[in-house]
């Protein structure tokens, strides 16, 4: 019987390895978030103290990378992703601290990438305005990402809450929340993102509105099912033949044990509302002008840029926005064959 | 290799005959992201025409990993990396793919261990029989279909035409077992591998499963590799066996043969620790292993075993690699122990101090007349539903301090008992009190805390009894706050260290998360979370059936202790008859619902039975040679449960059957003794006739047994 | 099986109806109706509307009457194919929407007769050799282009095959093969990494089934181990997907019909939505959702028909 009670060897625990519980790193994804979210939507509240907002988030950003760079080790693919992501996050932070012109104001219009024009590199080129695309480039990184996480955050928020209710709960709840999630899903996504911007007016704010509606159903969906799956594990009958709550059996019981599909599908749907916003912008639905937006250089651009020469004001955000996304989805299929490995 | 080649074998002798099958110095690895992993190693095998060879082990051992080398079938990342296994004198490994495929399933077949699993589910059964024959024998397609129905018909599966058009979905478990035995006999092979071709099933369909096999063997001259954790089956089936452990064989020769005379330290620790008749919770109780099975990149220098046995010396058992030995210089016996003739094998494995059965007190749980029926689900545009009695008129009580067991098969009702009595479900009838606390309708929400606490849960399955998302200590700590315990934070952390100590795991165990535990020491954990809030009554449903019999010895005992020590009142809820009888106070034996008889332990295990109870008796393996069972094997699967009969549940399958008032009529209650009742319409005279389903053998007569 | 088609279709007149009800009562909002009383009274702006003006145009244009009574009215003119006028185009809806819809339709037309043998092929042959490099390859080109969205895809097609090579026209402003490609390609290379990565999942999950070994083991041929087990089992997830490509389609139609100029479903919608044409908004989501809830029940009656578990469940 005593050898029953030999423990497993536990090795050593390093620093990063610490780190990398889900608490530690929520809460450096926080640190990045929250001064972002700062600096783009309520800039003109903050005042003075704009310019140092984005500060912690740098050193933030980098400690995370190295985290969960070290955690999926074991996967190349996960890591490039990786990589692709917070390469865009890095900038997105650190744009105002970095040497870039105003990306507004008009220097030389059509200058060719790699090309000098009265003294200054132009690394990108300018627009037809004479903006630089680099710094344009930069900045619309930021507000991009700022929109998309915020945007995918509460349609996760929503979705989750009516899945867990919808699986765990059932009965009736379940019966309604189904229902207007089908009702929901059966609208092509983009004419429901054309419905509801059109029904409440373009603005960022608005179209994180729109984003939960047309992703919480979807969400909605995978979590029930998850739910459904867990709920009939013998710890969730332990919690219950202990007398538990039902908000606590679905918060602390059942939600954790549902993470790592969430996070993969989270990944794909970072991806996916990326995409909405620049595709929005392009038809000029959602964020305004003239503060720069991937989707809007395209807009701007694909009027005026259709000769081969020019094309770069077109390929430089196309490109931009392709890697953020390759690099989400990158992210989503590392880590959905890692958690098929074990 | 050389140890191999001049290891001669009994019917070796008599000419030259070639062996089917002979797996020499056979070293299996799988390649995985740490690396290689032996799965078996230095394996010998030997197979003579028309014999049956059983291989035995707990999971881990490597059992599964020789069929699948034997069928060459290791997958992307497996590899035969020593040895060859030669199939009438040619070595399968060197083989190419197309001569491999002519030799599968036309001379080598295998049976699976979930038939539903291991059929095509958009062919129809027919289709997929035919289809041996169409590529094998390159019979036109109706030939191959008419002899297709005809083995369906010769492994006695009710109504072949109806299962021939069937999808695989749509027959029960025992039919998808013969069928995938009638598909593996098509072709008439000369081999026939069975991996655990029973565990899925229960065990009155095992028994005819078990049967069906013994047949093929007698009929077909078919050699049979056969693979199961229970020795009781190899006893039933099989002439020769092969003890395995961690990868290699340890023990080898016929069966009767090595159950009487058990050579190897590993060997004797199994049969120690499994529930034979003769085992006894109080006089000889089990005796579990130590230890845990080396990881398979982790053994141990020397004797795999060593760590675990008791025999062991160091500087001997751990200086090289141990070879397979004879036993009493008979070749055909042998063994993995180089201390086969220090050891005196007769003496009994230790018994621990006597304990006294603790006296049953008052009546804690009294239930009457209880019923929980569920409404099947028309749903919308589907008309009414129909009714499945889960529970019928069920009646029984349990003392303090009493281990009351529910014994039967998938769909008897004895886990939605349990749902009833913890408050997950309400009951539809009839009463539940617990001391004074009425259950029957009350839901969880609804009963107060001290009545939630008093009764606790163990679960089934040990992967899923604690939550992967929290710490083994907070797990347990929850239920001491939540049952209010210990309030104060120090205190609690005392409690959940004292109940670690309980269960006899390390304090450390606390700050674990369940993944880093095996599988049957999250079944202690288990144990001490239900104790947590000192439960007046636990309810275990099924908690050793998904752990190896090693680990279930202990966890058995270590239950029983703390029962014991706390006189817990403990419902064991199982499908296992062996374990029941080991340690219950009173049994209850349900079918479809109903309890068709209950009593005291061994009035149960005595005429007069239930003829239900008779068949169970009799399906159940034991892997002792000096019991002889009469057998009775029924027919027929399992009626569902949203459709029984009329009149007693059994009646279906009952071998006593009297038409026109088993069918129409539900049976009264006889009761032979004050508290043994049974549920039948045969005359009380025909119940007391009855003769026992076991008896000690004559010992003259032992040692022809077991190599039947 | 009738039973569970039948409560589909139940469920499809359900969705349909709160569909219906949710479009008529954003549209019939006093923000909308005001809207549409500027445009219809000469185009000044909002603010300029006095309050009794508007309050004649109600009455005029019945508007004071109760919603359900307005609601039934609105469904009974759609049945009649009365689906109102564009103030925009100053054309009816309903010829307006169907040639769109024909437009549109070509174009899914070609995205399907190209994606589907491409993505299914490519899927399968990934699938069946898991980890090897042929499934390495496709695996990697099937992400690389889910990831590029259509936007960029256009881009990228239009800069090299419009304006460097030349040999396609940049915008389809016409009615010729050729201006169907470049929209046409850019939908299908973003869809078919998107199927073609289940068809892989799919088939690669079913290669490790327990069935698909004892076919192996059973002895039969490699190839017909695949035809008649892998395949037939692999291909009911992708088929339920494709026809739910449709709504994904209906999605990108937007993106792609406005880059390339095509007079399609999508591009109305947009303009329509733009200039706040409302009647066109209200029928051609009312189509698209038709569409969509259509593909899902010939989906969900495929996945029946092809699933004997469920057919003969």
């Amino acid at each position: 019987m005593s050898a029953i009670a030999e423990p497993l060897p536990s090795p050593p625990v390093p620093v990063l390895a610490r780190l990398a519980r889900p608490r530690f790193a929520l809460a450096l994804l926080l640190l990045i978030w929250v001064p972002l979210v700062a600096y783009v939507m309520f800039g003109r509240e903050l005042g003075p103290y704009r310019s140092y907002v984005l500060i912690p988030a740098i050193p933030a950003a980098l400690l995370l990378y190295a985290v969960a760079a070290r955690t999926w080790r074991e996967s190349t693919i996960a890591v490039a992703g990786l990589t692709l992501v917070f390469f865009w996050i890095l900038l997105a932070v650190s744009a105002p601290y970095l040497p870039l012109l105003d990306p507004n104001k008009p220097v030389a219009p059509f200058v060719t990438p790699f090309t000098e024009r009265n003294g200054i590199f132009f690394w990108l080129g300018t627009d037809m305005r004479g903006r630089d695309l680099l710094a344009r480039t930069i900045w619309g990184c930021q507000r991009v990402l700022v929109w998309g996480i915020t945007a995918t955050a509460a349609a996760y928020l929503v979705g989750t809450m009516l899945g867990l209710i919808a699986g765990y709960r059932g009965g009736w709840r379940d019966e309604v929340v189904s229902f207007v999630g089908n009702v929901l899903l059966s609208f092509p996504v983009m004419v429901l993102f054309i419905l509801i911007l059109n029904y409440l007016g373009q603005s960022g704010f608005n179209i994180v509105i729109a984003v939960t509606f047309s992703s919480a159903p979807a969400i909605m969906r995978i979590v029930r099912g998850l739910a459904l799956d867990v709920k009939s594990r013998d710890y969730i009958h332990a919690a219950q033949v202990r007398g538990e709550r039902p908000l606590r059996i679905m918060l602390v019981e059942l939600l954790p044990n549902v993470r790592g599909p969430l996070i993969v599908d989270a990944c794909l749907r970072l991806g996916y509302t990326t995409v909405a916003i620049t595709t929005l912008t392009f038809l000029g639905l959602g964020l305004q002008p003239p503060d720069p937006d991937w989707g809007l250089m395209i807009k701007e651009a694909s009027t005026t840029a259709l000769v081969f020469k020019f094309s770069y004001m077109l390929v430089v955000p196309a490109l931009s926005v392709s890697s953020l996304i390759l690099g989400f989805n990158l992210m989503a299929d590392g880590l959905r064959e890692m958690s098929l490995r074990d | 290799m050389d140890q191999a080649l001049d290891r001669p074998h009994p019917s070796a002798e008599s000419g030259p005959i070639v062996p089917v099958l002979e797996c020499r110095n056979l070293s299996v690895s799988y390649y995985t992201r740490a690396g290689e992993v032996p799965a078996v190693t230095d394996f010998n095998l030997r197979l003579m025409p028309g014999e049956a060879h059983g291989l035995v082990g707990e999971s881990g051992c490597g059992k599964s990993t020789v069929a699948l080398a034997i069928m060459q079938y290791l997958g992307g990342n497996g590899r035969i990396v020593g040895g060859e296994i030669l199939f009438d004198g040619r070595d399968l490994a060197k083989m190419k793919a197309e001569d491999l495929r002519r030799i599968r399933g036309a001379e080598i077949a295998m049976v699976y261990q979930e038939p539903m699993a291991s059929l095509n589910p958009s062919m129809t059964v027919g289709a997929q029989l035919a289809e041996v024959l169409l590529y094998h024998d390159r019979l036109s397609r109706p030939t191959a279909l008419e002899r297709a129905r005809a083995m369906l018909e010769s492994v006695r599966v009710p109504d072949p035409d109806r299962i021939m058009a069937a999808y695989p979905h749509q027959i029960s478990g025992g039919q998808q077992q013969r069928v995938v035995i009638a598909m593996a006999l098509l072709s008439n092979p000369k081999l026939l591998v069975l991996d655990e071709p029973t565990t899925a099933l229960d065990v009155t369909i095992e028994a005819g499963i078990v049967e069906l096999i013994r047949e093929i063997g007698a009929a077909h001259g078919t050699s049979i590799i056969y693979i199961s954790h229970n020795l009781g089956l190899i006893l039933e089936t099989c002439d020769w066996v092969t003890v395995m452990y961690a990868g290699e064989a340890v023990e080898v020769g016929p069966v009767g043969e090595l159950f009487d005379a058990i050579r190897h330290p590993y060997t004797r620790g199994l049969f120690a620790s499994i529930p034979l008749p003769s085992a006894d919770k109080i006089s000889r109780p089990l005796v579990p292993i130590p230890g845990q099975l080396p990881l398979p990149y982790d053994r141990p220098r020397g004797c795999n075993f060593g760590p675990r046995c008791e025999f062991f010396i160091a500087g001997s058992c751990d200086s090289g690699p141990i070879p397979m030995l004879p036993v009493w210089n008979a070749e055909h016996r042998r063994s993995r122990c180089i201390r086969i003739d220090e050891i005196d094998w007769e003496r009994p494995p230790a018994p621990p101090a006597l304990q006294a059965a603790p006296p049953p007190g008052d009546i804690l749980l009294k239930v009457e007349d209880l019923s929980k029926h569920y409404e099947l689900e028309g749903g919308f545009l589907a008309g009414g539903g129909r009714t499945v009695k889960a529970n019928e008129s069920l009646t029984f009580d349990a003392r303090e301090a009493e281990t009351v067991a529910i014994v039967g098969e998938s769909g008897c009702g004895k886990s939605t008992f349990a749902k009833v009595l913890t408050g997950l479900e309400t009951a539809t009838d009839g009463s539940i009190r617990l001391g004074d606390v009425e259950l029957g309708a009350v839901p969880i929400e609804k009963r107060d805390a001290r009545t939630v606490a008093a009764l606790q849960m163990v679960f089934q399955n040990p992967f899923d009894t604690l939550n992967p998302s929290h710490s083994v200590g907070s797990q347990i700590a929850r239920v001491i706050r939540k049952f209010g315990v210990e309030r104060d934070e120090a205190k609690v952390r005392q409690r959940v260290d004292a109940l670690l100590d309980m269960v006899k795991l390390p304090r450390a165990f606390a700050r674990r998360k369940p993944r880093q535990l095996s599988g049957g020491q999250k079944q202690r954990v288990g144990i001490a979370r239900a104790f947590a809030g000192n439960p007046r009554m636990v309810i275990a449903d099924e908690p050793v059936s998904a752990l190896d019999v090693s680990v279930q010895a202990a966890v058995t005992e270590l239950l029983m202790d703390i029962q014991r020590e706390h006189r817990t009142t403990l419902i064991f809820i199982s499908h296992d008859l062996s374990i029941v009888r080991y340690l219950a106070d009173r049994i209850l034996v349900m079918y479809l619902g109903r309890i068709m008889e209950q009593g005291r332990t061994e009035e149960i295990f005595a005429p007069p039975y239930h003829p239900y109870t008779e068949a169970l008796l009799s399906a159940v393996p034991v892997a002792d040679t000096r019991i002889e069972k009469r057998k009775v094997v029924l027919s027929g699967d399992l009626p569902s449960p949203s459709d029984p009969p009329a009149g007693c549940p059994f009646s279906t399958r009952c071998p006593y059957a009297i038409p026109g008032t088993c069918d129409v009529v539900p049976p009264p209650v006889f009761e032979p003794s004050p508290g043994h009742r049974i549920l039948c319409h045969l005359a009380p005279e025909t119940l007391m006739a009855m003769k026992p389903v076991m008896s000690e053998r004559e010992p003259e007569t032992r040692a022809a047994s077991g190599s039947s | 099986m009738l039973k569970l088609i039948l409560r589909r279709l139940a469920q499809m007149m359900l969705i349909m109806v709160a569909v219906s009800l949710i479009l008529f009562g954003v549209f019939d909002s006093p923000k909308f109706k005001r809207q549409l009383a500027v445009n219809e009274l000469g185009g000044f702006a909002v603010q300029t509307l006095s309050p009794a003006d508007y309050q004649a145009w109600l009455e005029r244009k019945g508007l004071n009457v109760p919603f359900a009574e307005r609601y039934w009215k609105w469904l009974t003119g759609i049945a009649r194919g009365d689906f109102g006028r564009s103030f925009q185009k100053s054309a009816d809806v309903g010829p307006l929407l169907g040639r769109a819809l024909l437009n549109t339709g070509k174009l899914a037309l070609c995205v399907f007769v190209i994606m589907i043998p491409l993505a299914l092929v490519t899927g399968v042959m990934a699938g069946i050799r898991e980890g090897s490099f042929q499934d390495r390859s496709i695996s990697f080109l099937a992400v690389l282009f889910t990831s590029i969205p259509e936007i960029a895809t256009a881009i990228f097609l239009t800069v090299i095959f419009a304006l460097w090579l030349g040999w396609f026209p940049a915008k389809s402003r016409g009615d010729g093969l050729e201006f169907l490609v470049l929209p046409a390609l850019t939908l299908v290379l973003y869809d078919f990494g998107y199927v073609a990565r289940l068809t892989r999942a799919s088939v690669a999950e079913v290669m490790q089934s327990q069935y698909v070994r004892t076919a192996i083991l059973k002895g039969l041929p490699y190839r017909r181990v695949v035809i008649r087990h892998v395949l037939r089992n692999a291909l009911i997830a992708p088929f339920t997907v494709i026809v739910l490509q449709l709504n994904w389609i209906l999605s990108g139609v937007v993106v792609v019909e406005v880059f390339f100029q095509y007079n399609g479903f999508g591009k109305l919608l947009l303009d329509a939505a733009l200039f706040g044409d409302l009647y066109v908004v209200q029928a051609a989501t009312l189509a698209a959702v038709l569409v969509a809830v259509l593909s899902q029940l010939i989906s969900d009656i495929g996945y029946v028909l092809l699933n004997p578990r469920i057919r003969f469940g």
